[in-house]
């Protein structure tokens, strides 16, 4: 078969469509062309966002609401390297993600060509592998390839560099094999011998805590924890990654862990004999200072990235596999064990952990006649939404505190980033997640600072017909950074204060094709919520006018010990 | 502390630079690294000498390259370890046969030789080359290279299933 008419770039869409990709989110150029002319005939829709950052934050969106690899498509020179922060925080978070990138045709590379980039080169620290396809005869074979490494083991994105000239190549296409990966052999069951070690030392601890990361999330492990928390009686932490994979409204949930963490889930972590490890990293986020942490824990590591196990802490009983796998064999051991007889109460433990909770519980005050408090505004929109909603944040307090007043109860409905940090992250996020599941309310909380940073993907929502809804905390700056000058550099504001009235936001929004909002006093509140949550025919965004003071609590300083955590403003003084 | 790590990668582009990459991103040094192809068909072994506190995670982190299909580390107990040199010494006729003499003693071979210098290329274990150098330098060494450290299993410690190619 030799059709004159079948190029590398047909090749790649009829690929994509053979892994079953419904939607590309990226941005035409000069070297990818060839792949959108045949895009117009594809059933697979194209989201063109207004730059390569936001198209690959849309991607990671999608992927994270979904479960689903993302793609994003860019060309080459100056829409790869906007593409690098994409691929960042999606390797730090192990979203699955593929990236495809147009290069100058392959006579050029190497020649400081137009637009030309070493765009493998730039990807090699941010991506799981990446591909320059040197022959369009190999696309069916490297695209499955992609597809199989973004998606298996621990999820990464993966990019594909293709030149413009094996675009235009005539070629055929021929059923993909994964012969080509003789080296990458992700290990998915755990080992018997561990797993019954696991449970021998957590069935003898007295004070065990299960710390969840984002991987039981990425490996859809969230009914085989609850089982398995709920048969040993162990409360459960969820880090930010992990916000989700167990309901907050659970007797046995303790909530985030960390820096911003609720103070019962840093004690309880802090005094565990027993530390579960589940899809978690030890970030320096959640450890704080190192050694001080979790000082006299036995470790449980589970995780499907035999790296991360060891890396920061040695684990007592280290064990290789996919979230699901394990905690369905770890089950499975101590159900027969168990036989039948009730989980140990530890009375002691469950006393300890309540009365943390009790004592030392969130909090903030309200003032009725203002200013407003994120913290409230976000409880309002939980009650109104009855927390049914898919929720995505920048980076900063405003995305602590969604994270610690946000009750969630599902995975896949918190949306953020997290090893990374990427300021702008919501408003793209929000966009692809809104393309995963057109039928629920899918909500950016934002704040004035990463608005501006992807503001413009706004117009993607508005032209696309995809209604988000963006709410804007306005506290004059970047709130976060305001917070560590006011604690760490005695109150120089250096940089971080930014004016409350430019840009006007409802005017920006309005201008770029969505509704425009705003709300000042806490009176409007619910009203105004109520009146964003009826709009379904276009993006809605509200800007809060926020406490520009209001720092975010609890808090760990940076390197310092969890059990140093200053629990509120009364700690300060 | 120095480790020497044996790599069997794909021979695919960019490979290399991809282990070089990791090594520079994770903090390792490298002190040196030699490259070649392996018996199999598509298949180079990479032998690098490390500066690393913690060898596991090192190779945990070379694991997880796609191309990289095997990782080993050698000790000298149960390897075989040897590098090639070169090295001009100065000599003059006055003291060729002492230098000449010298070299006899390390199985050195002279490659190359001029009026005031010659160059030697031996081959051996680390010892075995410092030792020359050691040796030589008295003569005065002039320049010198090293190709980089190879090793391979001792078959004293290779198990019979290695042997017959089906562990991993």
């Amino acid at each position: 078969m030799s059709n004159q008419n079948f190029t590398g770039s047909s090749s790649l869409l009829r690929s994509l469509e053979y892994e079953g990709v419904e939607v590309i989110f990226g941005v035409p150029g000069g070297a990818i062309l060839p792949a959108y002319d045949p895009l117009l005939d594809s059933p697979i829709r194209h989201v063109l966002a207004r730059h390569e950052q936001g198209a690959g934050h849309m991607a990671e969106g999608y992927a994270i609401a979904t479960g689903r690899v993302g793609v994003t498509m860019a060309t080459s020179g100056p829409g790869a390297t906007n593409l690098i922060t994409p691929l960042q925080n999606a390797m730090m978070d192990s979203t699955p993600l593929v990236a495809i990138t147009g290069q100058v045709a392959s006579g050029a590379i190497g020649s400081d060509a137009f637009q030309e980039a070493y765009t493998t080169g730039l990807a090699m620290h941010c991506t799981k592998h990446a591909y320059l396809v040197d022959n369009a005869d190999r696309i069916p074979e490297i695209v499955h390839e992609a597809f199989h490494l973004a998606s298996t083991g621990r999820p990464g994105p993966v990019l594909i560099d293709i030149p413009k000239d094996v675009l235009n190549q005539v070629t055929t296409w021929t059923e993909p094999t994964l012969a080509g990966l003789p080296g990458y052999r992700p290990t998915v069951n755990g080992h018997p011998k561990q797993i019954k070690a696991a449970i021998e030392l957590i069935e003898a601890a007295e004070r065990p805590v299960l710390y969840v990361g984002g991987g039981v999330i990425a490996a859809g492990a969230s009914a085989e924890l609850l089982e398995f928390a709920e048969q040993m009686n162990i409360p459960v932490t969820t880090t930010l990654m992990a916000r989700g994979a167990f309901p907050d409204n659970h007797p046995l949930a303790l909530g985030m862990p960390g820096m911003h963490g609720v103070y019962a889930a840093i004690m309880a972590i802090q005094q565990s004999d027993t530390l579960i490890a589940v899809g978690a990293r030890f970030d320096d986020r959640v450890t704080g200072k190192v050694d001080a942490f979790a000082p006299h824990a036995k470790v449980v590591h589970i995780d499907v990235d035999p790296a991360e196990i060891g890396k920061i802490r040695k684990a007592d009983v280290p064990v290789v596999g996919d979230a699901k796998a394990v905690l369905h064999s770890m089950n499975e051991r101590a159900t027969s064990l168990r036989q039948g007889s009730p989980a140990p109460e530890r009375r002691y433990w469950t006393g300890l952990i309540s009365g943390w909770k009790a004592n030392k519980p969130l909090h903030y005050e309200q003032d009725e006649d203002g200013p407003i408090k994120v913290q409230h505004f976000i409880e309002r929109l939980h009650a109104l939404t009855e927390g049914d909603a898919v929720v995505t944040a920048g980076v900063g307090q405003h995305q602590m505190w969604a994270s610690q007043f946000w009750g969630f109860h599902r995975p896949r409905s918190w949306i953020n980033s997290g090893g990374s940090g990427t300021m702008g992250f919501a408003v793209p996020a929000a966009v692809g997640a809104k393309v995963a599941r057109p039928e629920e309310t899918v909500i950016a909380l934002d704040g004035d600072g990463c608005f501006q940073m992807t503001s413009q993907e706004m117009i993607t929502a508005a032209v696309e017909k995809i209604p988000v809804k963006v709410v804007v905390f306005n506290n004059a700056g970047f709130g976060m950074v305001k917070q560590w000058q006011k604690l760490f550099y005695g109150g120089r504001m250096s940089a971080s204060v930014m004016p409350t009235d430019i840009p006007d936001f409802p005017a920006l929004a309005e201008a770029m094709g969505c509704v425009g909002m705003k709300v000042t006093h806490p009176s409007e509140i619910d009203v105004t919520i109520e009146k964003a949550l009826a709009i379904d025919d276009r993006p809605v965004v509200i800007e809060v006018v926020v406490d520009p003071d209001e720092m975010c609590f609890p808090m760990v300083p940076a390197g310092g010990s969890n059990d140093d955590v200053i629990t509120g403003p009364e700690d300060l003084v | 502390m120095k480790h020497t790590i044996s790599v069997v990668v794909e021979d695919k582009p960019g490979v290399l630079a991809r282990v070089s990459a990791m090594f520079s991103n994770r903090g390792f040094n490298i002190h040196s690294l030699a490259v070649g192809p392996t018996h199999i068909e598509g298949r180079s072994r990479i032998t690098l000498v490390a500066d690393a506190p913690e060898v596991e995670q090192l190779q945990k982190q070379l694991h997880k390259l796609v191309n990289v299909i095997k990782v080993h580390e050698f000790d000298s107990s149960t390897a075989v370890v040897s590098e090639v040199m070169l090295a001009r010494v100065t000599s003059v006729a006055s003291n060729r046969g002492a230098v000449g003499d010298t070299a006899a003693l390390f199985g050195a071979r002279v490659v190359d030789l001029g009026t005031d210098s010659m160059t030697f290329e031996v081959a051996g274990n680390p010892e075995h080359l410092q030792s020359f150098i050691d040796h030589m330098a008295p003569f005065g060494i002039v320049d010198l290279v090293k190709s980089g450290r190879i090793a391979m299993k001792k078959l004293s410690s290779v198990r019979p299933a290695a042997v017959s190619g089906i562990s991993r």
